[in-house]
């Protein structure tokens, strides 16, 4: 227990010499351990090489003579860096619009008033309860009607209005004070100059929080992208994994299939580890709608 | 106003109020003109793939689809019989209920526990946090991939380890009784330290001095919880049930990867249903109206929610 007691050393909900709250962390550690597993094998699968057989697929203790082979074909049999630039090219497109998009419309509704303003505030509010997932079908009928079906930027529209960035926007809009754009309209500032460069500026933090949320949940998105894409070649990261997946399995090539998903998770996790204290106030944020 | 005018007078005095009512509006309308402008972006998006899409969604459940032998025609609620009907979607509905319950209750759990043990901010708890919120970032397509070899029979990474201990294993994503617990796994795995974050920051609510109070008056862990600590978090508790179930109900990425909604939809869940409905039997009709059925229950859910959230802080 002495271990844990430093580890633990000042635990605010449970104090000095109460076994139950550490007990509870000893349990946390454990788990946190078994979480990781995935990610464990993951790793190990991917170095494996494939003359310790089948039967050593599962062992975590990594093989002593590590190869980069599964890497490689994964690399081969996958069009990986094309499904990259895919993926890059969805999550950048969606985001540089639902900028421009949360920007105007947060401004609205947090400095100007109009008439009707609680009427199209429902609306809004209403894209938060249509989960969006579940309108798939029709969305697929309304994007092939624009003649977008099997096209990136039929995977993009439908997200391109953002009622929570847009909420998120008007949050941090109210928050700056009204003194700093009177002074602007003194000097004669037009509505979208001071949109630019007082607003916009002062508002940073907000947009990286929502850029975080977007960019992490369309990077991750499958099924929409599954509906929309026909072409192999226009195919984001999660489709061409599960196919990648698929054709693998058949094979009983497990170490390539470890190797092709550490490579689709790697750029999110390398970017977690960096900005972890970033994405975690992000994610908390995304809960305060 | 002079007194030789008294025919002028009626229409004087009820002219003024009709244009003042007309140039009001304008008026207001002018002055709303920017704030219409800067919301038009938004507002075409929302009215092609929310508003459009939910009166597209309607529209479609009313109408049967076209056959080679039979044109598109008006068939009313039908549709929305059909799919109440259909065994199919049934025994999705029930499969999403049990997989709902089965996942939110242990996922919301863990993440209490998470989030209690790992309240105080240092190295060691932060350390933990990461790897617990790991499986939240990553895809659903990638965690199934790698739960894939996991559950494998025989040389998968649990029947490898758990082989030593126990004699006889199931087929875990190839019994049809077993294999949704399989994937709630999966879910548990990788929402549990998303709703924990939640509760690291509902946690912040709680006063340390009462914490702090109550323990000098010999509270032990589980009276300073019940006491202190749960009433604090209950409006947490209320988002994350509602954020639980409609992970549920949106998260399929994992059926997809790995069962099909198999063996023997064992495994389909109500937004696979749909799927199916609409891109494999390309019948549009009944995937709206399944579609529509969740869509109202979701929202059903939602607004309850909602009510019962602004009762007890007070609101309208």
């Amino acid at each position: 227990m002495k271990l844990i007691d430093r580890l633990y050393k000042d635990a605010p909900l449970a104090t000095r010499n109460e076994i139950t709250p550490k007990l509870g962390f000893l349990l946390t550690v454990l788990l946190a351990f078994a979480w990781l597993i995935p990610f464990l094998w993951m790793g190990v699968a991917t170095l494996r090489p494939s003359s310790d057989g089948i039967n050593l697929m599962a062992e975590l203790i990594p093989s002593f003579k590590p190869t980069l082979d599964n890497m490689r074909d994964a690399w081969e049999i996958g069009d990986f860096p094309r499904y990259f630039l895919n993926t890059t090219i969805i999550c950048t497109g969606i985001l540089l619009v639902q900028f421009f998009t949360i920007t105007l419309a947060g401004f609205a509704f947090a400095r100007l008033d109009f008439a009707g303003k609680t009427l199209i505030f429902y609306l809004f509010l209403m894209q938060l309860m249509l989960v969006p997932v579940l309108l798939i079908v029709p969305n697929l009928r309304i994007i092939a009607q624009f003649g977008l079906y099997d096209t990136l930027a039929g995977v993009m529209m439908p997200f391109f209005a953002s009622a929570f960035g847009t909420f998120l926007m008007r949050q941090a809009f109210e928050a700056i004070p009204t003194e700093l754009e009177d002074a602007a309209l003194i000097d004669g500032a037009s509505l979208i100059q001071r949109i630019r460069h007082i607003y916009v500026p002062l508002s940073i933090p907000s947009f990286s929080a929502f850029a975080i949320i977007s960019v992490t949940s369309h990077w991750n998105d499958f099924l929409w992208p599954l509906m929309v894409i026909n072409s192999p070649d226009k195919r984001p990261l999660t489709v061409g994994l599960s196919v990648f997946t698929a054709t693998a399995e058949g094979t009983q090539a497990w170490g390539t299939i470890a190797a092709g998903t550490l490579m689709v998770i790697a750029p999110l996790l390398i970017t977690f580890l960096i900005f972890q204290k970033r994405f975690i106030s992000s994610f908390v944020t995304s809960g305060i709608k | 106003m002079s007194l030789a005018e008294p025919a002028a007078l009626p229409v004087a005095a009820s002219a003024p109020p009709r244009l003042n009512i007309a140039m009001r509006f304008t008026t207001r309308f002018k002055a709303s003109l920017p704030a219409y402008l800067l919301l038009l972006p938004s507002l075409i998006f929302l009215a092609l793939f929310t508003y459009g899409a939910m009166g597209r969604v309607i529209i479609d459940a009313l109408y049967q689809r076209a056959t080679p032998k039979a044109p598109l025609r008006f068939v009313g609620l039908d549709n929305i019989a059909a799919v109440l009907a259909d065994p199919a979607f049934t025994g999705a509905v029930v499969n999403n209920l049990i997989y709902a319950v089965g996942t939110a209750i242990p996922s919301i759990g863990l993440a209490l526990l998470f989030a209690l043990a790992l309240a105080r901010t240092n190295v060691v708890t932060s350390a933990l946090r990461a790897a617990l919120f790991l499986p939240v970032l990553i895809p659903m397509v990638a965690a199934s991939a790698l739960f894939l070899f996991i559950f494998l029979p025989n040389v998968g990474l649990l029947d490898y380890y758990l082989g030593r201990l126990l004699p006889v294993l199931p087929n875990w994503l190839g019994d049809p009784d077993i294999a949704l617990y399989a994937i709630m796994i999966i879910t548990i795995w990788k929402n549990a330290g998303y709703y924990m974050l939640f509760f690291l920051a509902g946690l912040q609510a709680v006063p340390e001095d009462v914490m702090e109070a109550a323990h000098l008056d010999g509270a032990g862990p589980f009276m300073r919880l019940r006491y202190i600590i749960l009433p604090e978090l209950k409006p947490t508790f209320l988002f994350v049930i509602v954020i639980a179930t409609l992970n549920a109900v949106t998260q399929v990425d994992h059926v997809f990867v790995m069962t099909k909604g198999g063996p023997s939809n064992a495994t389909n869940l109500v937004l696979f249903y749909i799927y199916q409905q609409a891109v494999e039997h390309y019948d549009i009709g009944m995937a709206s109206a399944a579609t529509l059925l969740t869509l109202a229950a979701l929202m059903a859910l939602t607004a309850l929610s909602f009510r019962t959230m602004a009762k007890r802080e007070g609101g309208p």
